[in-house]
């Protein structure tokens, strides 16, 4: 009972990484630009397409390199082209357009790849367990939650240090100010879309590894990031890590119990928190309303 | 007066048209069951617009009652007694249930957030669809049952038979909760709603108090929606977890948006078009989720005001 419960959590803990992986971006673009990103899972699923489609000329190692890269790259031209139109306009409208594009993407990949789940392979020395005791504690799990923590650990030093960081999070609060200070708005909204693409493009990869390849890969994962935003807190990065991390323990020790309300359980999650701290976990009082 | 004159012309015009549509739809490649389908997710598309266009809140999670509706009708129907009408009135009831609780939940939360929270909790009612198999069929949909004749006690009107009957059938309802929407709109409680649209803190500074108001429209929205959803399931004989998921929401929204959110017979020259449009593409491709997907986003960015907000621009130039 005991493995079983450390396997679930263990489990939830990986899936709440992708999770956080994906309500980072999505905050990101969010609180500095307003607009929900509807198409992030389908970046995600670009960025595991790319990857299986490089691998067989630069491995693994290479496409885990470039394909969140290049997804990074598709993301930067769709702000540019699109997104950017509808700033300082209802958010209605970036909401419909980033749904609509997240239907063409789905569509596009089915179209280009074929609508069959695709074996996504990594190195061997990977596949295998860590210890014949914990079955379940593959290599490749582990690396991903490394991964994972050292990609994060990596963007809040780049938030908290660099001057793009900085300058993204002080937008983030006040936009008007920050542009009236001399910062290009443009450039910098552009390349805080790209950044959020590139962590939806990396979640894509690691998850093709995991699960395989589907064109509708990144639909399940958007909803719960979606959930781990608000649980975490409006406005708030930290929090969405930690939305995330809770809302996929929370789903993986559900599942021991009570499988079939695994996915459900993250909703109710979200509805308390709605009644007993609107703003989140850890949100700024005050983004609410 | 030129203005009310014209808007009486407008009316008249549409429920001319709606109540010869059976005649007409034919001659422009259409046939019964698609006006009826017209019908229904205009309605649907309108009572959505009560909360985006009349109150200014935007929801993205409107498929969830819709669904709930369409099992509420179908589950009544298969497990509890066989009858039309209670069927849609427990669709309708236990989708104001559950929009009163999470009404009261949302409330608070605006614009984007208010979105993002709608739609997440549009997928409880998605996974309980999808998940509960013995009841509501899981995947496949609930099927097993059908629509029954109304009884009124002196004789019986069966409207599954004959499209064309439940045609006016799904006519009647949807003036009803038309006409109602249209009184409610006129009225006290509406003006506030547009109040409210127009400048939140100046209507909280007037005294007015927001939250219960922007709850009443939302479960005013809801319901009339659920009605959409049971009149869906008992033309289709047939309720799809589709129908809850946040893909059916995006649908309706981009319907009011379509015909255009700021008028009240927009969203149901939106549905027209979607309808019509979806049915006539998704005979002709297998890709029609690009060309939905595409609509949608040119769409937004060339025709954000809708047909209406085109035609008043027209008219004002």
């Amino acid at each position: 009972m005991t493995q079983l419960i450390l396997f679930n959590v263990f489990n939830g803990l990986i899936i709440g990484a992708f999770y956080a992986l994906m309500a980072l971006g999505l905050s990101m673009i969010l609180n500095l630009s307003g607009v929900i990103n509807f198409a992030h899972g389908g970046f995600l699923a670009i960025g595991a397409y790319l990857a299986y489609s490089l691998t067989p000329y630069i491995g693994f190692w290479g496409a885990l390199a470039v394909a969140p890269i290049l997804t990074a790259i598709i993301g930067l031209l769709v702000e540019r082209v699109l997104i950017r139109r509808l700033y300082g306009r209802d958010p209605l409208y970036s909401l419909l357009l980033t749904f609509g594009l997240a239907f063409m993407i789905e569509d596009g990949t089915r179209y280009l790849w074929g609508p069959e789940t695709l074996p996504f392979t990594i190195p061997d020395w990977l596949a295998s367990p860590l210890s014949s005791d914990f079955f379940f504690l593959t290599g490749y799990r582990v690396f991903m939650v490394v991964l994972v923590l050292v990609t994060v650990g990596a963007l809040f030093l780049v938030l908290n240090r660099t001057r793009l960081g900085i300058r993204i999070r002080a937008g983030s609060d006040d936009l008007e100010t920050v542009s009236v200070l001399g910062v290009n708005v443009r450039i910098l909204r552009n390349l805080n879309f790209g950044l959020g693409i590139y962590l939806a493009g990396l979640a894509g990869v690691l998850a093709a590894g995991m699960l395989g390849l589907q064109p509708t890969i990144g639909n399940e994962l958007i909803m719960p990031s979606f959930v781990a935003i608000i649980v975490g807190g409006l406005g708030s990065l930290p929090g969405t890590l930690l939305g995330g991390l809770l809302i996929g323990v929370a789903s993986g020790v559900t599942a021991v119990f009570f499988p079939s309300a695994s996915e459900a359980v993250i909703y109710v999650m979200m509805g308390l928190v709605l009644l007993i701290r609107p703003r989140g976990l850890l949100g700024e009082e005050g983004r609410v309303l | 007066m030129n203005s009310t004159l014209n808007r009486q012309i407008a009316n008249a015009l549409i429920w001319a048209l709606l109540l010869t549509m059976p005649y007409w739809i034919g001659f422009v490649g259409g046939y019964t069951s698609l006006a009826s389908r017209v019908v229904v997710l205009a309605l649907a598309a309108m009572s959505l617009n009560f909360l985006l266009g009349f109150t200014g809140v935007l929801s993205f999670g409107h498929a969830a009652y819709f669904g709930i509706g369409a099992y509420g009708v179908g589950m009544t129907i298969k497990y509890l007694a066989p009858s039309t009408p209670l069927g849609i009135l427990v669709g309708m009831g236990v989708a104001a249930a559950a929009a009163a609780i999470i009404g009261t939940l949302i409330v608070r939360l605006r614009s984007v957030y208010f979105a993002m929270v709608t739609i997440a909790f549009g997928q409880v009612f998605y996974f309980i669809a999808y998940r509960w198999n013995a009841v509501t069929g899981g995947d496949d949909g609930l099927s097993g049952w059908r629509t029954l004749p109304l009884d009124f006690g002196i004789g019986k009107l069966d409207i599954a038979g004959q499209p064309l009957t439940f045609y006016y059938f799904v006519l009647a309802l949807f003036a009803v909760a038309v006409g109602i929407m249209a009184l409610l709109l006129r009225s006290p409680f509406g003006r506030t709603l547009l109040a409210i649209r127009e400048n939140e803190r100046r209507a909280r500074f007037l005294g007015i108090p927001v939250e219960q108001h922007i709850w009443m429209s939302w479960l005013i929205s809801c319901v009339f929606v659920s009605l959409a959803g049971t009149l869906y399931a008992l033309l289709n004989n047939f309720a799809d977890p589709h129908d809850l998921r946040w893909d059916q929401s995006g649908d309706f929204v981009i319907m009011a948006v379509l015909g255009g959110m700021r008028s009240f017979w927009g969203p149901l020259i939106g549905a027209a078009i979607f309808v019509v449009l979806q049915d006539y593409i998704s005979s002709q491709t297998e890709n029609w989720m690009s060309f939905i997907g595409l609509f949608f986003v040119l769409i937004v960015l060339f025709f954000p005001r809708g047909v209406v907000g085109l035609l008043r621009r027209k008219a004002a130039s």
